[in-house]
C-alpha cells in the first residue's frame, strides 16, 4: 500500500516526512493540522506505520522522533475529545465496581440509541450505498482484530487467555481461509470491490478514520489497555444481530456469495465472542486490577460513540444525496 | 487441592467446559459436534460454540443473539 493523498498541510509534512529519507531536515517542523479531517488522516497514516505499513515509507519512519511526537499531539487531542463526550453522556457510572462490569457494559450498550446502518442495508439501501458503507469498513474489517493483538501481553492471567480464546476464532482457529479479515478481502472481491490493504483509504470519510484511530490508539498504549477491551466488547456485543440484518439487506440486493459469508460468519462468531469479551476478558480484568473498571466503560462507550457518528454522517451524505 | 501462592491465594482457575450465560447462551468448550433437536449432527470447528437457549434462533442449535430482542418474562 502506498501513503493516503494528504488532506491539508500536516498530512502534506507527514507524507512528506516518512517518505524522506536524507532529505528530513530540510522540511522543517511539524504545521499545525488545517482541520479535523487533516488530523485524522495524519493520525490514521501514522498509526498504520506499525501495522503492515506503507512500501513509499522509509522503513525506520515508525520510530522516528519527529512524527512520534506529532502522534502523540494528535492522540492527546482525540482521547480528550473522546474523554469529553464520556463525561458529557450521563449512560456510564465512571465509578462502576470491578464485579459490575459486565452487567455495566450490557448496559451502555442498551442505552445506545445511535442510528443503526445495518437496519437501512436490511430494507431500504441502494446497491451503491452498500458499496460505499462497504468501503468505508474496509479501513477496518481489512485489519480486523488487529489493533486487539497488542493488548495481550499487557494483560493478567485470566483476561490473556480469554482474550487469546476469541481471537482464535478471530484469526480463523488456525485456518487462513477463515481469517476475518481474509473473509472479508473475499466479499470484497465477490461484489466487485478492490481488496487490497488500504485500497479505499482516500475515499475514507473523516469518521471511519477517527473510529480506526481510536481502536489504533487503545491497542497501541498499554495505560488504554481497559479502553482497548472495553472497545472490543462493545463491538462484539452489538454484531451479531447487525450482522444478520447485514446478511438479509445483502440478500435482498442480490448480493449473495463470499460478502454475505463474511456477515453470516459473525452472526454466529459474535454471539459467543460477546460473552468472551465482556465476562471472560472485561470481567475479569476489572477483579484483577479494578482502576480499569471504569476505563472499560469509557472504552465501551467510545465505541458506540464512533460508530454513531459515522452512522449519521453516512446516512446525512446519503439523505443529501 | 490446588496449591497456594506466597500471597495465599489459590491460582487453579475456573475454567469450566460448560457456562450457561444469564438470560444467554450455554457456552460450550471443546466439542467436536453437536446433535441439534432434530437429530442433525453438526460438525464443530471453534474452540467455543454458543448454543441457543431461547430457542427463538435463526440458526439453531447455534446462538444468534436473538434472546437479546426477546422481552424477560
Amino acid at each position: 500500500m502506498r501513503m493516503p493523498k494528504p488532506r491539508g498541510p500536516l498530512s502534506e509534512w507527514t507524507v512528506a516526512r516518512l517518505a524522506a529519507t536524507a532529505s528530513d531536515h530540510e522540511l522543517g517542523p511539524a504545521p499545525s493540522a488545517g482541520s479535523w479531517e487533516d488530523e485524522t488522516i495524519t493520525l490514521w497514516t501514522l498509526h498504520e506505520l506499525s501495522y503492515r505499513g506503507f512500501e513509499d515509507a522509509a522503513d525506520r519512519a515508525e520510530w522516528d522522533p519527529e512524527a512520534l511526537a506529532v502522534r502523540q499531539t494528535l492522540e492527546i487531542a482525540l482521547e480528550e475529545r473522546l474523554r469529553d463526550r464520556w463525561a458529557g453522556a450521563d449512560v456510564s457510572p465512571a465509578d462502576v465496581r470491578p464485579a459490575d462490569v459486565p452487567k455495566a457494559l450490557e448496559r451502555v450498550v442498551a442505552e445506545d440509541d445511535g442510528p443503526s446502518l445495518a437496519d437501512h442495508v436490511r430494507r431500504h439501501a441502494t446497491l451503491d450505498e452498500v458499496l460505499e458503507l462497504l468501503r468505508q469498513r474496509s479501513i477496518y474489517h481489512l485489519k480486523e482484530s488487529d489493533s486487539s493483538a497488542w493488548v495481550v501481553p499487557r494483560l493478567p492471567v485470566r483476561a490473556k487467555a480469554a482474550l487469546m480464546e476469541l481471537q482464535y476464532d478471530e484469526y480463523g482457529d488456525g485456518d487462513p481461509n477463515r481469517l476475518h479479515s481474509h473473509l472479508f478481502a473475499r466479499g470484497l472481491v465477490a461484489v466487485g470491490l478492490r481488496s487490497e490493504y488500504g485500497a479505499y483509504v482516500d475515499d475514507a470519510l473523516p469518521e471511519t478514520l477517527e473510529m480506526n484511530n481510536a481502536s489504533s490508539m487503545f491497542g497501541l498504549q498499554r495505560r488504554l489497555r481497559g479502553a482497548a477491551m472495553g472497545h472490543l466488547a462493545a463491538f462484539e456485543m452489538t454484531s451479531s444481530l447487525p450482522s444478520r440484518k447485514m446478511v438479509q439487506g445483502l440478500s435482498r440486493l442480490g448480493l449473495d456469495g463470499a460478502m454475505t459469508a463474511y456477515y453470516d460468519e459473525h452472526v454466529e462468531a459474535d454471539a459467543i465472542h460477546e460473552h468472551l469479551a465482556a465476562r471472560d476478558i472485561c470481567g475479569t480484568l476489572a477483579e484483577d486490577e479494578p482502576d480499569q473498571a471504569s476505563e472499560i466503560i469509557f472504552g465501551a462507550f467510545a465505541c458506540l460513540d464512533l460508530e454513531a457518528r459515522f452512522a449519521t454522517a453516512v446516512l446525512a451524505a446519503w439523505d443529501r444525496a | 487441592m490446588s496449591e497456594l501462592w506466597d500471597d495465599g491465594t489459590d491460582q487453579e482457575f475456573d475454567h469450566p467446559d460448560v457456562v450457561l450465560q444469564p438470560h444467554g447462551p450455554m457456552l460450550l468448550r471443546g466439542a467436536t459436534s453437536v446433535q441439534d433437536a432434530t437429530g442433525t449432527v453438526h460438525a464443530v470447528t471453534r474452540p467455543v460454540v454458543a448454543l441457543c437457549r431461547c430457542e427463538k434462533s435463526s440458526r439453531l442449535p447455534w446462538c444468534d443473539g436473538t434472546h437479546k430482542v426477546i422481552p424477560r418474562g
